[in-house]
């Protein structure tokens, strides 16, 4: 007869303490390759249609197979979709990890073991549960080679029995996962019939939590920050994608190449695209600046590393003036360590990236719809502005899924910018490239092939007078560079604005961006009901920053700028950007473990400042 | 009594010689760079080419420069060094119908550009690239380049103890469909190789010697006039007859080779060494070898492969440049994004 282990706070038959009901975080520990990725999205899935708010958090290594991993659901009736740091429910699959996972819990926590693990004596504060896992995918999986594979649904019935999800909503989850794989699906269903069954007659609920169906998922969709970019990449009508893999930006780029086959075939049964895999960075984001001088609109997708190589380029573009799209999906630091770890670490860097005076205009993307939507405003500022755009998403935006409204249809139009075409010339006889004719410093441009004799000009680096010349003439150089700064400083009040949330009486600020949005919002409602501290929050969505952000310091006591990194570099770029006596309003909240922020951590570090 | 003044000779687009022009040199009297832009407008114009239609690009050093010195009436791009095949990439990606003319030097090219290099030659885009090859850094003053031969001397006394790199050789192995190295002094021969240029759908490599008078021209250079003019063994008598001029001349196939180029012009290759057909690649690298090996400066059309599929075919893309397709053919409808969301639901 199978046993349950029961600990300290509850006894067979009868929890402990009050129902928790849908408010928990289930950590998957596992090892890469095994397989668990289907049977994570299932229970994700599930909770989603069920209608109670929900997020999935990936923390993988950088490996193929054999290395530890954890995937996290948290379900939160509040919608409170940020990682939690305190596990809820741990399954632990993964034998050499099981021990510290299980340490690591909080009290009252309860585990999913795999039964020869062993785990029940470790600790007398936890809820322990056995699963022979081997024992129970041997009947429904004759096949040796898939129990790997299939033995991790198993645990999906057994959390399914154990918080009361609903099983029609897990058969249909678990066969939108599989699709058209009908076979596959009837399988995997197995298991998870089998897991049910078994925890059904084996298993005593010892646990408080539970999933209760709520409402507030309706019409919603579910989708990771990189098909969202490369949906909104396709709908930006990009035409030319040169890109180089790298985690966690690749599948920006396999996502849209999909999107791309399947949207973007014309009448004539050609590509309205050209997707060109590079020999590295470097090339990639020069086949970028070659395709936007001559026209299309084009982008590449990356990482820090990435950006570093893309240095040069960046430079030449932001001097030569020539649109570029770059998407840069966060990650920890260089070389090998926390490649698969988000970060919010190239702000700075990609600010100012390249040598002279280069600065670029960046996005902040928060969430799938931003990421959408700022693929129109990227590619519409790029060519409005003659510049390079630099979209600053992250791993935990781009590789984890996250619960959106569905993206509306683009109400922007595509924005080609100040290109002249024949037509123009025949009337205007010439231009000049780089001369600022409406006083809104953007030269007029002309693309290569156009058919008029004066169409024509020559492309170089910093030194080119108004006609496009070449000239070191000192006061050519100054005259240029000043243009370039005015039209820099036009970007403010054209640029996504920041959303500002307020509460009322709030003295104190705070300024955060991209994913840390989704902590502060945690981490607001925490101060308010444990600090009694009214806070009003401003998410900055682009550099260079808006007026508003200035007013909003202005307005406020304190303000704390949140972000994810150790050296503050938002703060730092918000100090070069304010005056001085708004600089010392500015607090930083700045911190990194390669893990996505909590706000617990938020909470803790504003509250502890405020009461000093 | 008054005369009329001839007038100016045209080619068929009614474009005389001046409309292929660029500004003026800023290189070294005496620059091997100058005649090959002097040879890149005769060809242009012969061939007619719309000047609108070419895009020159380049890197960065004295060859980089001369897209300044030719074409005015041509965008140019003088990129970043070592960079021009991506730039040069994704202008072709782009707009398609342009003809697109990249100018590097062997600095350029076989040191911070071998990257790029390689893998441009793997895709086989239409492109022309010129490598104008002296074997020295010029704009730095006189470093020796990679494709510097072993013992060649620099003016300081420096002797070169490492291997070239030959561009040709690596051009033929890894994809290029037109392979040839030509001498800046050799003003037939390199004004008939780039008519053939022209008319070729596909990668086109020319290596040309042109030698640095400055700094790589004196007694112990083999990237010198003296050397090139001593040691130059040409592979053939090249001949080039544009598709459009329609001319029909009986030839001797024991003696000459012709190779029909995309366009339907006839590229007539007069054997001056008996067995070799540039149309064997593995002949091609084989007697690059064993030119090495002899000390002998090889020149002539070392490859060609008018049948090779290019790059924008194999990405099936739209015959209508993508840098001008109007917004109804880059932007799918509101019910595809319908039914995206109904898929992600």
């Amino acid at each position: 007869m199978a046993t349950t282990d029961v600990g300290l706070h509850a006894s067979a038959g009868r929890p402990a303490v009050a129902p928790v009901v849908n408010n928990m975080s289930i950590q998957v520990a596992t090892v890469n390759g095994s397989g668990s990725q289907s049977s994570n999205t299932v229970l994700l899935r599930t909770i989603f249609q069920m209608g109670v708010p929900v997020s999935g958090k990936n923390l993988f290594p950088s490996n193929i197979a054999g290395l530890p991993t954890w995937y996290t659901i948290r379900a939160n009736k509040d919608g409170y979709v940020a990682r939690k740091k305190e596990i809820d429910l741990l399954i632990a699959m993964n034998p050499e990890t099981a021990r510290d996972d299980v340490m690591s819990l909080t009290p009252g926590a309860a585990v999913l073991y795999d039964e020869p693990l062993k785990l029940s004596s470790m600790r007398d504060d936890l809820i322990f549960y056995s699963v022979p896992y081997d024992k129970i995918v041997a009947p429904v999986c004759p096949e040796a080679k898939l129990r790997k594979l299939v033995k991790n649904m198993i645990y999906v019935g057994v959390v399914a029995k154990l918080l009361d999800l609903d099983m029609a909503e897990v058969d249909k989850a678990l066969r939108k996962q599989f699709a058209k794989k009908v076979k596959a699906a009837n399988l995997n269903l197995a298991a998870v019939q089998a897991g049910y069954d078994y925890a059904s007659s084996s298993l005593t609920k010892a646990d408080p939590f539970r999933i209760e169906r709520l409402d507030k998922n309706h019409g919603k969709i579910i989708i990771d920050g990189n098909a969202a970019s490369a949906l909104g990449c396709v709908y930006a009508g990009c035409t030319v994608l040169s890109w180089y893999p790298i985690t966690p930006s690749s599948s920006l780029a396999e996502n849209m190449i999909e999107y791309l086959k399947r949207f973007r075939i014309g009448p004539d049964g050609k590509a309205t695209f050209a997707v060109i895999q590079a020999e590295d960075e470097l090339a990639a984001i020069g086949m970028v600046i070659g395709a936007s001088w001559a026209g299309a609109r084009a982008m590449t997708t990356t990482s820090g590393p990435g950006i570093s190589l893309m240095s040069e380029f960046a430079g030449l573009a932001y001097y030569a003036e020539i649109p570029a799209v770059v998407w840069d999906i966060q990650r920890v630091g260089p070389s090998t360590g926390l490649p698969t770890r988000t970060s919010q670490g190239d702000i700075l860097s990609t600010a100012l990236l390249s040598h002279g005076d280069t600065k670029h205009i960046m996005l902040f993307p928060a969430s799938p719809h931003d990421c959408f939507e700022m693929a129109m405003d990227a590619f519409n500022l790029a060519e409005k502005f003659q510049t390079p755009v630099f979209v600053m998403s992250d791993l935990d935006l781009g590789m984890n899924n996250w619960m959106s409204d569905p993206f509306p249809y683009p109400d922007k139009p595509i924005d080609r910018g100040k290109v002249l075409s024949k037509e123009d010339l025949d009337k205007l006889g010439g231009f000049s490239r780089y001369k600022d004719v409406d006083g809104d410093a953007i030269g007029y441009r002309t693309l290569p092939g156009t058919q008029h004799p004066a169409a024509a000009y020559f492309t170089r680096g910093s030194g080119h007078n108004a006609q496009g010349n070449y000239s070191e003439r000192p006061q050519d150089y100054e005259n240029n560079m000043e243009r370039l700064r005015r039209k820099f400083e036009n970007v403010r009040s054209v640029a996504p604005a920041p959303v500002v949330e307020k509460m009322p009486s709030a003295e104190i600020g705070i300024i955060a961006f991209g994913t840390t949005h989704w902590a502060l919002t945690e981490c607001r409602d925490q101060l308010r009901d444990e600090h009694k501290l009214a806070t009003d929050y401003l998410r900055i969505r682009a550099f260079p920053f808006s007026h508003d952000v200035a007013d909003f310091v202005r307005s406020h006591k304190r303000v704390y700028v949140v972000e994810q990194n150790r050296d503050a570099q938002m703060f730092s770029l918000l100090r070069i950007d304010l005056d001085n006596e708004l600089v010392a309003k500015l607090r930083s909240v700045a911190r990194l473990d390669g893990l996505p922020i909590d706000a617990r951590s938020i909470t803790d570090e504003i509250a502890a400042m405020e009461e000093k | 009594m008054a005369t009329t003044p001839a007038a100016p000779k045209t080619n068929r687009l009614g474009l005389s010689v001046i409309d292929y022009r660029g500004g003026k040199t800023t290189l070294c009297a005496g620059c091997g760079h100058n005649a090959i832009s002097e040879r890149i407008i005769d060809a242009l114009y012969e061939m007619g080419v719309q000047p609108e239609r070419v895009a020159k690009l380049s890197g960065i050093g004295c060859s980089s420069k001369t897209p300044a010195y030719f074409l005015s009436r041509a965008h140019s791009f003088n990129s970043v060094h070592g960079r021009m095949p991506s730039v040069a990439t994704g202008a072709i990606l782009a707009n398609r119908g342009m003809m697109a003319l990249g100018v590097s030097g062997d600095g350029d090219t076989a040191s911070i550009g071998i990257g790029q290099f390689v893998h441009l030659m793997r895709r086989n885009l239409p492109l022309i690239y010129i490598i104008e090859d002296n074997g020295v850094y010029g704009l730095t003053k006189g470093q020796f380049s990679a494709t510097a031969d072993l013992g060649s001397k620099l003016k300081t006394g420096v002797v070169n103890e490492l291997p070239p790199i030959d561009t040709c050789e690596l051009a033929i192995s890894l994809g290029a469909t037109f392979v040839g190295r030509s001498f800046s002094g050799d003003k037939r021969q390199l004004h008939a190789m780039l008519k053939a240029a022209i008319a070729h759908n596909g990668t086109v490599l020319l290596d040309v010697i042109s030698p640095c008078v400055t700094f790589n021209d004196h007694e112990g250079s083999t990237k010198s006039y003296k050397y090139m003019l001593d040691h130059e063994e040409p592979l053939q008598e090249i001949n080039f007859i544009p598709a459009f001029e329609n001319i029909s001349v009986e030839y001797d196939p024991g003696t000459t080779i012709e190779v029909e180029m995309h366009d339907g012009s006839k590229l007539r290759l007069r054997k001056l060494e008996e067995d070799y057909d540039p149309t064997n690649r593995i002949r091609a690298i084989t007697r690059l070898n064993e030119a090495k090996e002899k000390g002998e400066m090889l020149t002539g059309v070392l490859y060609v492969n008018t049948k090779a599929p290019n790059f924008l075919d194999m990405l099936n893309i739209t015959e209508e440049p993508l840098a001008t397709l109007p917004a109804s053919a880059v932007r799918p409808g509101p019910e595809v994004l319908q039914q995206v969301m109904e898929e992600l639901s």
